[in-house]
């Protein structure tokens, strides 16, 4: 039976240490430009520290991957091949791409050089898969947090692309790669400047009983003292819905599958991917030690495995909203 | 062998109201001076990041420790880190949080994001300088202490 990886963020040293140090196969990174979907302020790789988180994780015997998923904009097409050119001078495992474009471009000048289609580029079916496999010779492809677990089996049935899944973090709206709820608020979104809400657009207002929290101006929620908060995007917002305040389009919770792990290996997954490069070298830390005791746990006696309270008490508590789910995966509809 | 040195886990607690009623009756300027002193000694053994150092100049903050009543205010003026003693107007950045949140915080047992989900920790005011701040308290590294280093010759075997 195929071992899937456990590919862990990292939004800085500190950070890609801590999954090293905890157990992830490998580690994904972004560079300090909006070439990465987690461009924010003060975050992510200068050479410096790409170099030796680099130096660190390969004499450890783990691999380092390049995000490099943003779709590159007009007129600054050199911006995306020269993060392309630096990951290959760098000795970059693979590199995260979703625009063709710079797929397009790594395969001919660095035909050597590892591709993974990225979650942003939101191929969904087995027929786009083999398209970009055909095209860019992608070797691995992360599937958005769409898809139903059989639908995911059905995918890499058809495909000899390798297949990399979500297996915990905050979930995005589940139009990954396609959606425009932050630019309609802000004008800048993922897939343009590499943020969803970016920070200088977003008000958190304190009062007395209560805590708003606005997106350039438009208020998207609205927390009690004794309610968990969630990112400042729309879609995790409670709005006003034919008289009624709800969350109309996706509650604040993070993705979780320890409970489906064994399904996981089952149908050939190859990489089971953790959200977070904004997040602590602390959570990397917390996430990492819990998923890969569970996946070796999972690997060794599949037929007995069972979730240990501690690990799902540990990623419960940094969960976004506090709430756990498992989305797509067992959604009863298609 | 080495022992790596460590920080026992911090519960999240919180301090009888009355440490509170007295801490905020105290002066706060000497918690000013404090914090302002070690950022400084951080800055110059070059723990804090430059470029993002540079993003703070004239920034004003303010750090509120609820269940101890200190309210400490300190600015970034032309390249140190400054007590205020008389804060005038909002700051740009506020973190509100009870001391064992601060604690475990700074000891890297939870996670900001994580404390801040759960409403441990409040941020107002500018939320990028809020985001680039935290961004380089999480890029830190702290130095990884031995024992060893540390024990007089004579107890060394």
């Amino acid at each position: 039976m195929a071992k899937p990886q456990l590919v862990c963020p990292a939004g800085s040293l500190a950070a890609l240490k801590a999954a090293v140090d905890n157990g992830a196969d490998d580690v994904y990174l972004g560079f300090r430009n909006d070439t990465n979907a987690r461009n924010f302020a003060g975050l992510n790789f200068d050479d410096k520290s790409l170099a030796e988180g680099i130096r660190y994780a390969h004499q450890r015997g783990r691999k380092v991957l390049a995000a490099i998923n943003t779709y590159a904009q007009a007129g600054r097409f050199a911006d995306w091949t020269a993060s392309i050119d630096k990951a290959a001078d760098l000795g970059i495992d693979a590199v995260i791409i979703a625009d063709p474009g710079v797929l397009e471009y790594a395969t001919h000048k660095h035909p050597g050089l590892r591709r993974h289609l990225s979650v942003q580029a939101s191929a969904t079916s087995y027929e786009a898969i083999n398209f970009c496999r055909e095209k860019f010779g992608i070797q691995r492809a992360v599937l958005p947090r769409v898809l139903t677990l059989a639908q995911v089996e059905n995918v890499i049935r058809n495909t000899e692309v390798e297949i990399e899944v979500f297996g915990f973090g905050s979930l995005c709206v589940m139009n990954e790669g396609r959606c425009w709820l932050s630019s309609y608020a802000t004008g800048e979104s993922p897939n343009t400047v590499g943020a969803c809400s970016p920070a200088k657009y977003v008000q958190w207002e304190k009062k007395p009983n209560e805590m708003d929290v606005r997106l350039n101006g438009i208020l998207i929620d609205r927390y009690r003292n004794d309610e968990n908060a969630g990112y400042p995007t729309i879609c995790k917002g409670r709005f006003e819905v034919a008289g009624e305040t709800y969350y109309a389009m996706e509650e604040p919770a993070s993705l979780n599958v320890l409970e489906m792990l064994p399904e996981i290996i089952r149908i050939g997954v190859a990489a089971i991917k953790v959200e977070g490069r904004q997040r602590s070298p602390t959570y990397v830390a917390q996430v990492t030690r819990n998923l890969r005791q569970a996946l070796d746990a999972a690997i060794a006696t599949p037929d007995r495995f069972a979730v240990k309270p501690a690990w799902a008490a540990e990623l419960g508590k940094v969960s976004e909203g506090s709430q756990i789910t498992l989305g797509a995966y067992n959604r009863p509809w298609r | 062998m080495t022992t790596r040195f460590s920080i026992p886990v911090i519960p999240a607690f919180t301090l009888p109201p009355l440490v509170a009623r007295l801490g905020a009756r105290l002066p706060q300027w000497p918690h000013s001076v404090n914090l302002a002193l070690a950022l400084n000694a951080a800055r110059k053994l070059g723990v804090l990041p430059e470029d993002t150092l540079q993003e703070l100049e004239g920034r004003q903050f303010r750090v509120t420790v609820l269940d101890t009543g200190m309210v400490v205010d300190f600015a970034y003026r032309q390249g140190a880190f400054r007590p205020v003693f008389v804060s005038v107007g909002t700051p740009d950045l506020h973190f509100t949080a009870r001391l064992s949140a601060f604690l475990q915080m700074v000891s890297r047992q939870e996670d900001p994001d994580t404390l801040f989900f759960n409403r441990s920790l409040t941020i107002e005011g500018d939320t990028e300088l809020g985001l680039r701040v935290k961004n380089m308290l999480d890029a830190l590294e702290w130095p990884r202490l031995s024992w060893r280093g540390m024990r007089p010759t004579f107890l060394k075997s």
